[in-house]
């Protein structure tokens, strides 16, 4: 018969103040690591939701993002002369010529300048983002000074709203719209018509060309075609992967920055379980006598302590992982190491992080309560009678 | 000298629990010494910014480029003694993940602007004799096996096409805050090999100036001037210190720098938990002893100070051989992450906020058990014994 499951928790409660301490330095290594994992998570969500998986980006060979890519006016071209691009409502193709520059803007608070995309579209533009919804104003005028800022930048940076003009390429762009395009990247960006970047930025070609397949199945041989015709030094990629390769280095860093430290923090609060537990073994070793003479088996002993020490583990897990679910109302932004510019993204909780920071926690208690279990485990009737 | 004693002998009287939590401390510390050393590294290039140099750059943002017309005009500005240019070439070796600073300079004054940067005459001179010859840091060179006269091809990411190099020289930093993982070579190649692909925009444009001042008092007002001179032009200016054009780059990963910083501190946290737990359970245990120790005359002060002192000792012990951990875990770092963090130094400050952590965490954790062990009343006190 094993101990009862009340004995482990009436344990807990009568040490209050050693529990919660425990508790509390497992909770904070859940909470870091659920924290980052979140953080790493929001950002590929956020860049993979930029792509749809029906569109295709083209860029220049050997360039990394859109910022450094470029194409001429011809190449560009014969991209819409491809029959695989899907025809849209007014029997055009569909398929965007975008130009893409950074410009440094002052940030709020701060007053520290960041790197922001200005994304020059043309009409197709939105027909091939459908995520971009007007939230106020209304959309830029083709041939006009006029751009439309995403909501992540009308909140972070200054001077950005509706009526205000921004300054750059000798031009007074003024804003005349804001717009939502939910958790992507384009929430991130400022867009006008492409003509009167070119002409302001003083760019001969674009940066990068967007088409919808007309048959999603059609993308090898779109990719084959465009990638073996000599005029073309173009590389094709679907939109999805184009953007899930943004976020794979920033990705990388935080799991790599997050692992590292939860295993280190993890060691103190395993030392912190073990400290709590050996003293339990410690201070109950009468009680310990009293269960064996009672009946109970050394196999009783040890899993009554590890249960004890799971515990630990599980409201150590609990509390972090519901302190880390509030993080979800925190944005940040930061520069994407690999367009250069300023993303905005949000901690993002899903069950795979919940499901890893409760194994972890439950890790933690087992390697901490073992040694500790073991030892109450051995120990002998008459002995640890007379310690009474 | 006896209290000394008597705190240590405390201090082990639990020598498993000690033990655990003289560990806890030792790797708390290392990972606090560790990621304030992240955060050196982080801005390391501002530590190594020179207070005698100034930045010009495309006002609008560095992806524009600026007319290398500018150079002459930047030198009629007074207080202005040397200009350089150069441009971010971001190309790579061999392989994507191969990746380490390169720029194209202007190399004689380059040279005359980075007293930082060691060569040997001999090969300084064939640097700057040879209009394919390139320059290379001296962990760089470690890190790919070169050695002086290897052809060096590097693949360009922003600009299109392939550039070969041959080394001609490799650097050495005056102090370990200069870089040595960067790769330099002539702006005029660069430029001659752009002119053969095209139209390309940058043709005759350089990404950045360097200018050197001759006092450091006036950079300012150097800067403001050069602003001055391009204001209304084509291409706007910014001019900033190389100190404040550094921050910049770290302002704008700010979010990651914190998100070091917060981790830090929560690492002292949960070890902070860790010992007041010890201290607690040290505290419930000795009730008696305080006791007894009360009967005998001690006031509050005295135990005050018997268990403020036994976690001052556990905790230092674990503070120093955490700091003494320190260093061997930043030479693995160094030769393990050398491509990202170039300088991974430990600083000073570093091992002055270590101890200062491990005191806090000391008294902080000793507060509740010091307050029970003064306010339990003489009988109480020995009343738990029987």
């Amino acid at each position: 018969m094993a101990i009862p499951f009340s004995y482990n928790l009436r344990n807990l409660w009568t040490r209050r103040l050693t529990t919660a301490l425990t508790v509390g330095g497992m909770a904070l290594v859940v909470f870091v690591f659920a924290s980052i994992l979140m953080l790493a998570e929001g950002l590929q969500k956020t860049l993979v939701q930029t792509g749809s998986y029906d569109n295709v980006v083209f860029l220049r060979k050997g360039s990394t993002s859109e910022i450094v890519s470029g194409m001429s006016r011809d190449q560009a071209s014969v991209l819409e002369t491809l029959p695989e691009v899907a025809i849209g409502p007014k029997g055009q193709k569909l398929l965007a010529k975008e130009l893409v520059v950074l410009i440094a803007l002052p940030k709020k608070g701060s007053g520290k300048p960041s790197n922001v995309i200005f994304r020059g579209i043309d009409e197709n533009s939105l027909i091939l983002r459908p995520q971009v919804k007007l939230m106020e104003g209304r959309f830029p005028r083709t041939g006009s000074s006029e751009v439309m800022v995403g909501n992540s930048i009308a909140r972070r940076f200054e001077g950005i709203g509706i009526n205000e003009t921004l300054c750059c390429g000798m031009r007074d762009w003024r804003i005349v719209g804001v717009f939502d395009a939910g958790t992507t990247g384009f929430s991130s960006e400022i867009w006008g018509d492409v003509e009167q970047f070119m002409s302001a930025f003083r760019r001969a070609g674009y940066s990068s060309v967007i088409l919808r397949l007309r048959d999603s199945r059609e993308f090898d041989q779109l990719k084959s075609r465009v990638e073996t015709d000599p005029r073309l030094t173009l590389e094709a990629k679907r939109e999805t992967r184009f953007y899930a390769e943004q976020s794979e280095m920033m990705a990388k860093f935080l799991r790599i920055l997050g692992s590292s430290l939860t295993i280190i923090f993890s060691l103190g609060a395993i030392i912190g379980a073990m400290i709590t537990m050996y003293s339990a073994v410690a201070t109950r070793t009468a009680e310990i006598g009293t269960l064996r003479a009672l009946g109970f088996r050394r196999g009783n002993i040890l899993t009554a302590f590890l249960i004890e020490s799971l515990l630990l583990g599980f409201f150590g897990g609990l509390t972090g992982l519901f302190f880390a679910s509030f993080m979800q109302l925190i944005t940040v932004s930061t520069m994407n190491f690999q367009t250069f510019s300023e993303l905005a993204f949000s901690f993002t909780m899903n069950f795979e992080i919940v499901y890893r920071g409760m194994g972890f926690a439950l890790i933690m208690g087992f390697v901490g309560g073992l040694l500790p279990a073991i030892r109450a485990s051995r120990m002998r009737i008459v002995d640890s009678l007379r310690a009474a | 000298m006896l209290i000394l004693k008597l705190l240590f002998r405390n201090a082990f009287r639990n020598k498993l629990r000690a033990g655990l939590t003289i560990l806890g401390i030792m790797v708390a510390i290392l990972a606090f010494g560790l990621l304030r050393t992240v955060i050196g590294a982080w801005y390391a290039g501002v530590e190594a910014s020179s207070a005698n140099r100034l930045v010009t750059r495309n006002a609008v943002s560095l992806v524009f480029p600026l007319p290398l017309a500018y150079r002459d005009k930047i030198r009629s500005v007074q207080g202005v003694e040397t200009v350089s240019y150069g441009t971010w070439f971001g190309g790579y070796y061999i392989d994507q993940k191969n990746f380490f600073a390169n720029y194209c300079v202007e190399p004689e004054s380059f040279l005359k602007l980075y007293p930082e940067f060691i060569f040997s005459q001999d090969e300084k001179d064939a640097f700057l004799n040879d209009r394919k010859g390139a320059v290379a840091g001296r962990k760089l060179v470690e890190r790919f096996g070169w050695k002086i006269g290897d052809i060096i091809t590097l693949k360009g990411t922003v600009f299109p096409g392939t550039l070969d190099f041959e080394l001609r020289a490799i650097y050495r930093g005056k102090d370990e805050n200069t870089d040595e993982g960067q790769f330099f070579f002539h702006w005029e190649y660069f430029n001659e090999v752009l002119k053969k692909s095209g139209n390309h925009p940058w043709v005759g444009h350089v990404g950045y100036y360097m200018i050197g001042v001759t006092r450091p008092e006036i950079a300012a007002e150097v800067a403001v001037s050069i602003d001055q001179l391009f204001k209304n032009s084509l291409a706007e200016t910014l001019t900033e210190t190389e100190k404040a054009f550094q921050q910049g780059f770290i302002a704008m990963t700010g979010a990651i720098v914190t998100v070091i910083q917060i981790v830090s501190i929560v690492v002292i946290i949960i070890i902070m938990a860790v010992v007041a737990n010890t201290m607690a359970m040290t505290a419930r245990e000795r009730i008696g002893e305080y006791a007894i120790l009360k009967t005998l005359g001690f006031g509050g002060i005295e135990i005050a100070f018997l268990t403020f002192g036994e976690s001052l000792v556990i905790t230092l012990i674990g503070c120093i051989l955490g700091m003494a951990a320190t260093f061997p875990a930043a030479e693995f770092f160094k030769a393990e992450l050398g491509n990202y963090f170039p300088i991974f130094n430990i600083e000073n400050k570093t091992l002055l906020l270590d101890i200062a952590a491990a005191m806090i965490v000391a008294i902080s954790a000793a507060i509740i058990p010091t307050r029970r062990a003064i306010q339990i009343r003489i009988a109480d006190g020995l009343r738990r014994i029987g």
